[in-house]
């Protein structure tokens, strides 16, 4: 399975709970955190801490999404699943 | 019900007399120190691990969720006491106290608050002193690791309230342990004198102040800290 796969899956999943149309059908534009992202902070952190471990069980590796631009409107990974996959392929990659 | 308990250090002292409470009331209980463990109880586990690396904290807290499927109780009981003038204090040993007083507790918090958040439910005890409330000559390096403990608890009290998570931390005065037996009679006599009531600490008040904490109808006390004594700021 690849890396935009499992986010789409888990954002999938998040969103039974969130509800939110626009994330009915994610794809790798879809804005996630910060600017005009779909997620609240709390969202995010729920959403970060599923990933984990979706990606844990996928790619037998623990990595930990946790980023010291995480909440920042700009340079945040979690900003769009496009640039979130980019970060987790890097970290993956480490 | 029976509960899925972590507790960090396990090995002697408050942590394994916690760790053997819990187990005889037919709970859960996993344990780590940086050695084997001691314990030998089928409701037993033990990892070991230094508290502050990061890697296998994440993967002990993922055994746990494996295993069990939740985490229910957070113990951060793991904790090194120094007793020095800060002028004869090494860097080396602050970088270890607040390695494991500091970045243990919050690399266990992090972690075990993730299974918690999903299961809307959790219970984190961290561990501060009456060393930090009394401002304590000799503790500057210890007390600080703790205040630091104590503000973190705090302020994570209101980040993971949302998910029914409550955080509180317990301040022991000294009780008889491998912590403090380094440390001069008569300096432990004068901390006592400091204390509303004059006695060391057992663990019979500790247990005490941990059920009640990590109670089910505990869900409205958050961010508390409790210092035993009679201690305040």
């Amino acid at each position: 399975m690849s890396i935009q796969k499992v986010i789409i899956d888990s954002l999938i999943e998040l969103n039974e709970e969130l509800e939110n149309e626009e994330l009915n059908h994610p794809t790798a534009e879809t804005k996630l955190y910060g600017g005009n992202g779909t997620l609240d902070s709390l969202a995010l952190v729920s959403f970060i801490t599923d990933l984990e471990e979706r990606i844990s069980d996928e790619f037998e590796k623990d990595i930990v999404l946790a980023d010291e631009k995480a909440m920042s409107q700009r340079t945040s990974p979690f900003r769009s699943i496009e640039t979130l996959t980019l970060y987790i392929e890097k970290l993956l990659g480490e | 019900m029976q509960q899925i308990i972590i507790i960090t250090g396990t090995r002697k002292g408050i942590g394994k007399e916690l760790a053997e409470y819990y187990l005889s009331l037919g709970h859960i209980v996993i344990g780590c120190s940086r050695d084997q463990g001691t314990i030998q109880n089928k409701n037993y586990r033990h990892t070991q691990l230094n508290v502050n690396d990061e890697k296998a904290v994440i993967k002990m807290v993922r055994s746990v969720k494996k295993e069990f499927g939740r985490v229910d109780v957070l113990l951060n009981n793991a904790g090194i006491a120094s007793m020095n003038h800060f002028l004869t204090t090494s860097f080396s040993t602050v970088q270890n106290i607040f390695n494991t007083n500091f970045l243990g507790t919050f690399i266990f918090s992090r972690e075990v608050s993730k299974a918690m958040m999903k299961q809307k439910y959790g219970r984190i005890i961290n561990y501060t002193t009456v060393a930090s409330a009394l401002r304590l000559e000799g503790e500057a390096i210890y007390a600080a690791s703790k205040g630091a403990v104590e503000n973190f608890t705090q302020t994570i009290a209101k980040e993971v309230a949302p998910y029914n998570i409550t955080v509180n931390a317990i301040g022991p005065t000294p009780v008889e342990t491998d912590l403090i037996k380094a440390v001069p009679k008569d300096k432990i006599q004068d901390l006592l004198e400091k204390q509303s009531i004059k006695r060391f600490g057992t663990i019979e008040d500790i247990k005490n102040v941990i059920d009640f904490f990590i109670d089910a109808k505990s869900d409205f006390i958050t961010g508390q800290i409790i210092y035993l004594g009679g201690v305040h700021n």
